[in-house]
């Protein structure tokens, strides 16, 4: 919460959709969480629901859910491709999504499938320019 | 997230802000729901302890020659056991013996009350009370004049005790006394909404600040946190305190809610004496009972309940119990279905997960 809204917030290497998903890309590999502002706004996750390998999604389905104390919220995957691995961390520790959302509370990796749908994500400063809109600040 | 235009504000809106929580709408109030996190704050409370502030609460004064017997026909439990300074659990009921509210009731003084109703109920709750007036009673709605802070934890009295001139042991469980909490004048009750030993204070709203910052200067070496209206909720559901608009409410008998103790039927007749006086006898198709869920679901608010494939009723409050570490729940189940160890299923994101009926409370603290 305490942050400059800086790196720590929006790593600059990574890609960002409107509903708070990140993806940093490697190769063909994709790999997928939610943002620092979104697990702020859920607050703290209790249970996250992750796919099988294997399964397939299209750019902007369900692919996740997350249980906070709170809410529950569906977690869209930012491009179209296949599940290659999902974090089993987090079935024993969910609140790695609130300590750590950029690095060990990761979702998903994906294999791209069509890595043109990537040109449609935001980076990071378009990123803090939509989440300071969204604040209303 | 600037949603907040036309919510009514408590005294402490300021505090909240600059103590950085996380503001929500609630009963058409903008209140906190946490600050550091619902977790966190749900752990001081059980271990150390919380501040909440919950002037959204509502206060009706009933006072004057008949507010006894007014009293006694408007709620079921025994008003005439209540003594100046005892408070007790009551409701107003319809004639169907369903919740028009709960509520706490003190007693001031002799033929003098102040009755504490939940914030979204207060206007009806006071409309309801003026309608069914009888006899020399004023009933004023004096919800302006309070804000109102609970201090809940096990280490709650030795941080308070600091800062009044009363000795705080001498307040049982559901008594009040006055008294001055740096010098301004307070009800100190020894209640609260948590399962946790604790005080709510009343006082005056130009104190608000002032109060909670001393209590939280206090309470600092003690492990006191401000705590939102998120743990205050995880709190009450693992003590199973029912929550009026998800466990009760107009179409939930006061029997069914699993409430019979708060029901006095032989001290003289009360709305909705008739059918609770038959429910007893002749019992209830359906109660409200205890739940914990056997996997890692999370069952919540208006979840289908489900046995044997079919919809039998739904989840009255769900979530992840923080110092249980487990999820939980309430719903009203067939009576056939009530009994402890009985399995059943909540729908969750359209499939079955399973669940079983368990003891209540979920939590109940150590004397």
């Amino acid at each position: 919460m305490m942050n400059d809204g800086g790196e720590k917030m929006y790593p600059k290497d990574y890609l960002y959709t409107k509903d708070h998903e990140w993806v940093k890309v490697d190769g063909d590999i994709g790999t997928v969480g939610i943002t620092d502002y979104a697990q702020h706004e859920l607050g703290d996750v209790v249970y996250v629901e992750l796919p099988n390998v294997g399964d397939k999604f299209r750019a902007g389905e369900s692919f996740a859910t997350v249980e906070s104390v709170k809410a529950v919220s569906e977690v869209y995957a930012p491009v179209s491709g296949e599940v290659v691995e999902v974090n089993e961390t987090l079935a024993d520790h969910p609140e790695k999504v609130n300590e750590d959302p950029y690095g060990e509370g990761w979702f998903v990796k994906l294999k791209i499938e069509v890595k043109e749908e990537l040109d449609d994500l935001f980076d990071a400063a378009r990123y803090e320019a939509y989440i300071k809109e969204e604040k209303g600040e | 997230m600037s949603g907040t235009t036309g919510l009514k504000r408590t005294p402490l809106n300021k505090v909240h802000r600059d103590m950085g929580a996380r503001m929500v709408e609630f009963a058409g109030w903008d209140m906190p729901v946490y600050y550091s996190g619902v977790i966190a704050e749900h752990l001081a409370v059980r271990e150390k302890a919380g501040l909440f502030d919950v002037s959204h609460m509502g206060e009706i004064e009933v006072k004057g020659e008949d507010s006894l017997s007014f009293l006694q026909r408007l709620t079921p439990n025994d008003v005439a056991k209540l003594t100046p300074g005892k408070i007790h659990y009551n409701a107003l009921l319809y004639p169907e013996g369903t919740f028009v509210d709960d509520l706490l009731i003190y007693c001031l003084g002799e033929k003098h009350y102040l009755l504490v109703v939940n914030a979204a109920n207060t206007d009806k709750d006071y409309q309801w009370i003026v309608e069914h007036k009888e006899g020399r009673v004023e009933v004023i709605n004096r919800s302006p004049e309070y804000v109102q802070v609970a201090i809940q934890g096990p280490e709650a009295e030795g941080i308070l005790a600091k800062l009044v001139d009363v000795p705080l042991g001498d307040i049982r469980y559901y008594r009040f006394i006055r008294g001055k909490v740096i010098g301004v004048e307070a009800i100190i009750s020894r209640t609260g909404y948590t399962g946790e030993d604790g005080f709510e204070l009343y006082f005056s709203p130009q104190y608000a600040e002032k109060v909670w910052y001393a209590l939280m200067e206090a309470g600092k070496d003690k492990g006191l946190i401000p705590a939102g209206l998120g743990a205050r909720d995880t709190l009450r559901l693992e003590a199973k305190m029912a929550l009026y608009g998800n466990d009760i409410d107009r179409t939930t008998t006061a029997i069914e809610a699993d409430l019979a103790w708060i029901v006095k039927i032989d001290k003289g007749d009360f709305i909705g004496r008739d059918v609770l006086a038959r429910q007893l006898k002749e019992g209830v198709s359906r109660k409200l009972i205890g739940f914990e869920m056997l996997g890692r679901e999370v069952a919540r608010h208006g979840y289908p309940v489900l046995i044997g494939g079919k919809e039998v009723g739904k989840v009255t409050s769900g979530s992840y119990a923080p110092y249980l570490k487990k999820n939980i729940g309430l719903a009203y189940l067939p009576i056939e279905s009530t009994e402890v160890g009985t399995e059943f299923s909540v729908l969750v994101r359209n499939k079955e997960a399973r669940a079983k009926v368990v003891p209540t409370p979920f939590y109940k603290r150590k004397k």
